[in-house]
């Protein structure tokens, strides 16, 4: 056994000729950037964490992005950074009564947060399910159902996003810290700090995260400038991003982009510290049920049947 | 309530039942003190008196009828925005029917044939003039007898729909806009449902997501990159975000 510990290539004495090696390349690597990088280079790469920068940090990193937005996309971004606001915790019911499975939502919802159309990503996945069967086998569902007319006779549909939980799994694996949850009750990414590793969309028992496999792209009458750093702001390659509430929209005081294009008016959110909101009417009035409650994740995302 | 786990006042969330007829508790209340204290005095007069001034005068603004006095007013939320969907032209329905004689038999029109074609609103039941008001055609009729305005048509529907009314006035049925916080835009019943035809129309769905055996493994060319299908329902303001863009 010792014989074999010594063998180990922690313990093996480094020749000099190596060690000279090996600090050399070490070297040159970071003088690679040096070359050809500007200060903005440098400013991103010691860029600090979004909730320990002060405003005048926030302020500088803000000018730096709405520049660098400005140079890649042609279009002049305004990138917000509002705070949660005070006594505010979101969240979402979604009548599973009414839902026809029009869609309408997933496309609003790619309009309003800047999702990439190539390749394609979309935050909402609309399921279908029979009627009368055990449907809560999330994978005996249809996500590729495409009739001439929505509903169908004999299958109800369940959209699925991000649950934005209160006990979010995908938080505690990031090895960055770059996903974390806001006071207001939405898990949000730092896209700046995301180094992409995925766990956490190995770990979210919802698949409502999606990942940049590829610089995204979008039309440029299509893109929408006005975006929150911690929401719908352009992404980068190899991100990992999900539904954040519309953060641009719902710290404004706004719906949801969702919320307002529904048809049928399947969609509600509010706050559920107000007990005259809607969220809580649904809570206290109907059927509710969240999406795997059994795990635990406490989500803010709830199901009901309004009949 | 048995669902609502997340703690919001540290009281495990029970305490949230207490925020329901808030208001209607408080006024109880301050019955209850009053008529404790009238009757250690013994004037039970002025229980009633109290009574008959706060519940009388509010019963009997009402029309003193029993469909009219379970429709509150004050619950109704006193914002819409979109008036009320007529077909073009159609309204007021004076411009034609002040000077006709009224005939109040049920029998087959010779005008409004589309809208007796696609009757199916408890048509066995019911017909033009069980909601429409004869006299007023501008007006509609509750089955109180009371008149109310094509504005006001949720109190029509809310007649038999109670339940739904109920929902509604909550924002829970149907779809709002606007603010979560602040001002809300409605809508009213008939923007969603057609009155004589009330069942909500099948929608053509938005395309799937691609499959994954279908992703093209090049890049697309800028011309290439698909449009958001969206626009083709709702055209981007394009107004505005080339103002934005120009603004560079």
């Amino acid at each position: 056994m010792p014989k074999e510990i010594k063998g180990h290539s922690l313990s093996r004495p480094i020749s000099r000729r190596g060690f000279l090696k090996g600090t050399a390349l070490g070297l040159a690597s970071t003088a690679v950037p040096f070359a050809k990088a500007d200060a903005s280079f440098w400013d991103a790469y010691f860029q600090k964490h979004f909730r320990e920068m002060n405003e005048d940090e926030l302020r500088e990193v803000i000018k730096r992005l709405e520049k660098e937005y400005a140079e890649e996309y042609d279009t002049k971004f305004n990138i917000k950074t509002t705070k949660a606001m005070p006594g505010t915790l979101f969240g979402y019911g979604l009548d599973l009564s009414r839902c026809i499975g029009c869609r309408r939502c997933v496309y609003a919802c790619v309009r309003e947060n800047n999702q990439s159309r190539d390749p394609q990503i979309h935050w909402i996945t609309v399921l279908r399910f029979k009627k009368g069967e055990k449907w809560i086998d999330l994978e005996e569902s249809e996500k590729y159902y495409y009739p001439e007319a929505v509903p169908e006779e004999g299958y109800f549909y369940m959209p699925v996003q991000c649950q934005q939980c209160e006990n979010p799994p995908c938080v505690r694996v990031c090895p960055t810290q770059a996903t974390w949850k806001e006071p207001d009750g939405i898990v949000v990414i730092d896209y700046n700090w995301c180094i992409g590793c995925r766990y956490c969309m190995a770990s979210c028992p919802y698949g409502a995260r999606r990942f940049n496999l590829a610089k995204p792209r979008i039309r440029k009458e299509e893109l929408n400038p006005e975006s929150h750093y911690l929401g719908n702001r352009p992404r980068y390659k190899g991100v990992v991003e999900k539904c954040i509430f519309c953060v641009q929209r719902t710290r404004a005081g706004r719906y949801p982009a969702c919320v307002e294009i529904c048809p049928v008016g399947a969609r509600k959110f509010g706050n559920l510290l107000d007990p005259k909101s809607e969220i809580r009417y649904c809570i206290e009035n109907k059927r509710v049920f969240r999406l795997k409650e059994d795990l635990n994740t406490y989500p803010k995302f709830y199901y009901f049947f309004a009949t | 309530m048995r669902y609502f786990n997340i703690n919001l006042k540290g009281d495990g969330g029970r305490g949230t039942i207490k925020d329901v007829d808030c208001e209607a508790r408080k006024r109880n209340v301050w019955l209850e003190v009053l008529a404790e204290q009238a009757r250690s005095l013994g004037v039970f007069a002025i229980v009633v008196a109290v009574l008959v001034s706060f519940g009388l005068p509010a019963w009997a603004s009402e029309d003193g009828n029993g469909a009219a006095a379970a429709v509150r007013d004050d619950d109704i939320p006193k914002f819409f925005v979109p008036p009320p969907p007529f077909s073009e032209g159609i309204f007021p329905c004076s411009q034609c029917h002040a000077d006709m004689v009224v005939n109040k038999k049920r029998r087959k029109l010779y005008y409004h044939t589309n809208i007796q074609k696609m009757f199916n609103h408890a048509e066995k039941q019911r017909w033009c003039l069980d909601c429409h008001n004869p006299d007023d055609r501008d007006k509609l009729r509750l089955a109180s007898g009371r008149l109310i305005t094509f504005e006001e048509s949720y109190y029509l529907c809310g007649q038999c729909h109670g339940t739904i009314f109920r929902d509604w006035k909550a924002g829970v049925h149907g779809k709002r806009t606007g603010m979560w916080n602040g001002k809300k835009e409605y809508r009213l019943c008939v923007h969603c449902h057609n009155p004589h035809s009330p069942r909500f129309k099948p929608l053509k769905p938005l395309p799937p997501p691609i499959k994954p055996s279908d992703i093209k493994y090049r890049r697309l060319s800028p011309d290439e990159i698909p449009p958001n299908p969206l626009n083709k329902i709702f055209p981007l303001k394009t107004d505005s975000r080339s103002k934005d863009a120009k603004g560079n």
